[in-house]
């Protein structure tokens, strides 16, 4: 187990530094110069000059790199052009919040959709299954920042009841009102994660279902509810891959909800950034987000393996 | 739902009967196909209302009652069965109908195009992969990987964000998004598939890497590419729609769902079920992609480990 975690653990390093070098370059395919975005059109020659020196903009492009890598692997992720804050703490702030929302959102949709999976698998074929297979193929259809809006007009516009959008606390929610600040953006993010976890658990409990050993069980006598656990046990390696999946999209697809609820989470912080031009915090936000992905991709196969020894080979 | 040949052949006993001079005449998969197809009332339902969206995306400059894109001030706001405008008309008085049936050409327009770039690029990437294994196979999936590496929506705000607004980049940036998983899927159907008796057969009558890939390997993995890749389709509208809902798709004027989402946005408050219309939209014609490729799979009885 431990040489199947170091063997996994050093396989995410090539990827890390790929993710790093894709990053960097779609810094390059910005129409125009860099520099161009920061300074005046008019700015002296010499100015421009200095800022190319500044930063490093007159080395060649894989000293560029490395040079970005070396602040990267310091925990400096620059600093914003907007307002000279430094990145990494900007984002760390803005990571914090759309987490509050993300975990929540994770355990209502990964619960709901395992039980409406095993139910549905449970009653294969039957009415049960048809309108739970219906409930998640709508989650996963649903344009999520248009089910936003629709929550905000009936819960907001029409009963009066949540507020429309914005974060009613700093870090944690403390207050009533806070709390209901998370609701609306908490049910649009679990959604997708519902139908997608729904839908896996549904085709990987039939699958258990058709295979001999359960029939075993079932004639040996064992209890119903025994022989169901045995069955979640071998469906559990396939859900846990794409809970991982989905927590990822919960965080990278963060942007549109946050931007319906205006959530000051690192989506909205990418959005800002994008309109800002705001190249550093752009690059910032993106890498750290998909070498989050990355990393949580890698716990997902550490659990699979603990699970199901077979996976370990 | 797991038919099998002899199945069917005993559900059409009058077919059965006439072709029994004639022995193991079976018919084939795509014929089979067909028939559960057809006998699949949700699909066909699906399918049908798809074909009305994209028939009326197509034929929008002979439906639409107005331009889509003059309004009239003085005709703003007008709710849903107004006299004149059966869906009502935008915040500067464009005619919604009018809007829709146009908007629906950019819409699919950007589900569609990237998916079928994608599938192409992405199928002969993936296919080449599982056939060839060794170097070429690691070349592939280790860049792969690191697509991969990036949630889907992140991926395409990224590439958007960075080329700027506008049709072009959109269709660009979402194929770049789908290519990964199509190799994903097809590397992995086609080393299930390479070592098949079938195909050394032909390898060791003579046949070419190239005629291996297009009449041994294609025909036998094609079916669970195209079934997931009808369900990228939806997933392409929803995030093409979502691009210009943030103002990093087609901008203003363009008629387009998302862009009309957002824009119609701010008038939830006056009217919240002519905001909601876009929205609508997209949602139906994403579901449809959805149950397509939901009753495909059950019909080509294709079984997808993802």
């Amino acid at each position: 187990m431990l040489s199947f975690t170091i063997r996994r653990l050093l396989q995410a390093i090539p990827i890390l530094l790929g993710v790093s070098i894709l990053v960097f370059l779609m810094v390059q395919m910005i129409p125009g110069n860099a520099l161009d975005l920061m300074l005046p059109s008019d700015a002296p020659k010499d100015l421009i000059e200095k800022m190319k020196a500044e930063y490093g903009f007159d080395k060649p492009l894989w000293q560029q790199y490395l040079r970005w890598l070396w602040m990267l692997l310091h925990g400096d992720l620059g600093v914003s052009i907007f307002d000279s804050t430094p990145v990494a703490a900007t984002l760390f702030d803005a990571l914090g919040n759309t987490f509050v929302l993300a975990i929540p959102a994770a355990v209502l949709g990964f619960g709901l959709g395992i039980f409406f999976g095993v139910t549905a698998a449970l009653n294969n074929g039957k009415a049960a299954d048809k309108a739970l297979s219906m409930v998640s193929i709508t989650g996963v259809s649903l344009p999520h920042y248009w089910f936003a809006i629709v929550l905000v007009v009936i819960f907001s516009v029409e009963l009066n009841w949540l507020p429309a959008q914005g974060m009613q606390f700093d870090t944690l929610p403390s207050t009533v009102e806070g709390l209901k600040s998370m609701v609306l953006p908490v049910i649009t993010l679990s959604l997708i994660p519902m139908g997608v976890v729904s839908r896996v658990v549904r085709a990987a409990v039939l699958e258990v279902m058709s295979q001999e050993f359960v029939n075993t069980l079932n004639a040996k006598g064992l209890w119903s509810r025994s022989v169901l656990g045995h069955i979640l046990k071998n469906a559990a390696p396939a859900t846990l891959a794409v809970m991982g999946l989905q927590f990822g999209y919960l965080l990278g697809g963060s942007i549109l909800v946050e931007t319906v609820f205006n959530w000051p989470g690192s989506g909205n912080l990418l959005n800002l950034a994008i309109f800002r031009r705001d190249i550093p915090v752009m690059q910032g936000t993106i890498l750290v987000l998909a070498a989050f992905f990355v990393l949580l991709n890698l716990v997902v196969d550490v659990a699979q393996a603990l699970i199901d020894p077979r996976i370990r080979r | 739902m797991n038919r099998s040949v002899k199945d069917t052949a005993s559900e059409f006993p009058a077919v059965a009967g006439r072709l029994n001079a004639v022995p193991s005449q079976s018919p084939g998969y795509w014929t089979l196909v067909r028939k559960r197809l057809m006998r699949d009332p949700v699909t066909l339902i699906a399918a049908a209302v798809l074909v009305l969206i994209v028939l009326s995306a197509i034929f929008a400059p002979l439906l639409a009652p107005y331009d889509p894109f003059m309004g009239k001030i003085t005709q703003r706001m007008k709710p849903v069965g107004f006299a004149g405008h059966l869906l009502g008309t935008d915040e500067t008085g464009r005619d919604m109908l009018s809007r829709l049936l146009y908007g629906g050409r950019l819409s699919l327009t950007s589900g569609i195009v990237p998916v079928a770039i994608a599938l192409a690029v992405g199928g002969f990437l993936g296919i080449s992969a599982g056939f060839f294994g060794g170097p070429v196979n690691s070349v592939i999936m280790r860049v792969t990987d690191i697509f991969y590496a990036f949630p889907s929506i992140l991926l395409a705000i990224a590439i958007c964000g960075m080329l700027g607004t506008g049709l072009f980049n959109t269709l660009v940036s979402l194929t770049l998004v789908f290519i990964p998983p199509i190799i994903r899927i097809s590397e992995s159907v086609t080393t299930q598939v390479r070592s098949l008796d079938f195909v050394e057969a032909a390898r060791a009558s003579g046949a070419r890497p190239f005629a291996l890939m297009r009449y041994q390997v294609l025909p036998n993995v094609l079916a669970p590419i195209l079934v997931y890749a009808t369900s990228l389709v939806s997933l392409a509208i929803i995030l093409a729609a979502g691009l210009s809902f943030l103002g990093l798709g087609v901008s203003a004027p363009a008629a387009e769902w998302g862009l009309m989402l957002n824009s119609l946005r701010q008038m939830i408050y006056i009217d919240p079920l002519l905001a909601a219309l876009p929205g609508v939209l997209i949602f139906l014609t994403s579901m449809c992609f959805n149950l397509i490729s939901d009753g495909l799979r059950s019909a080509m009885d294709v079984r997808l480990k993802l």
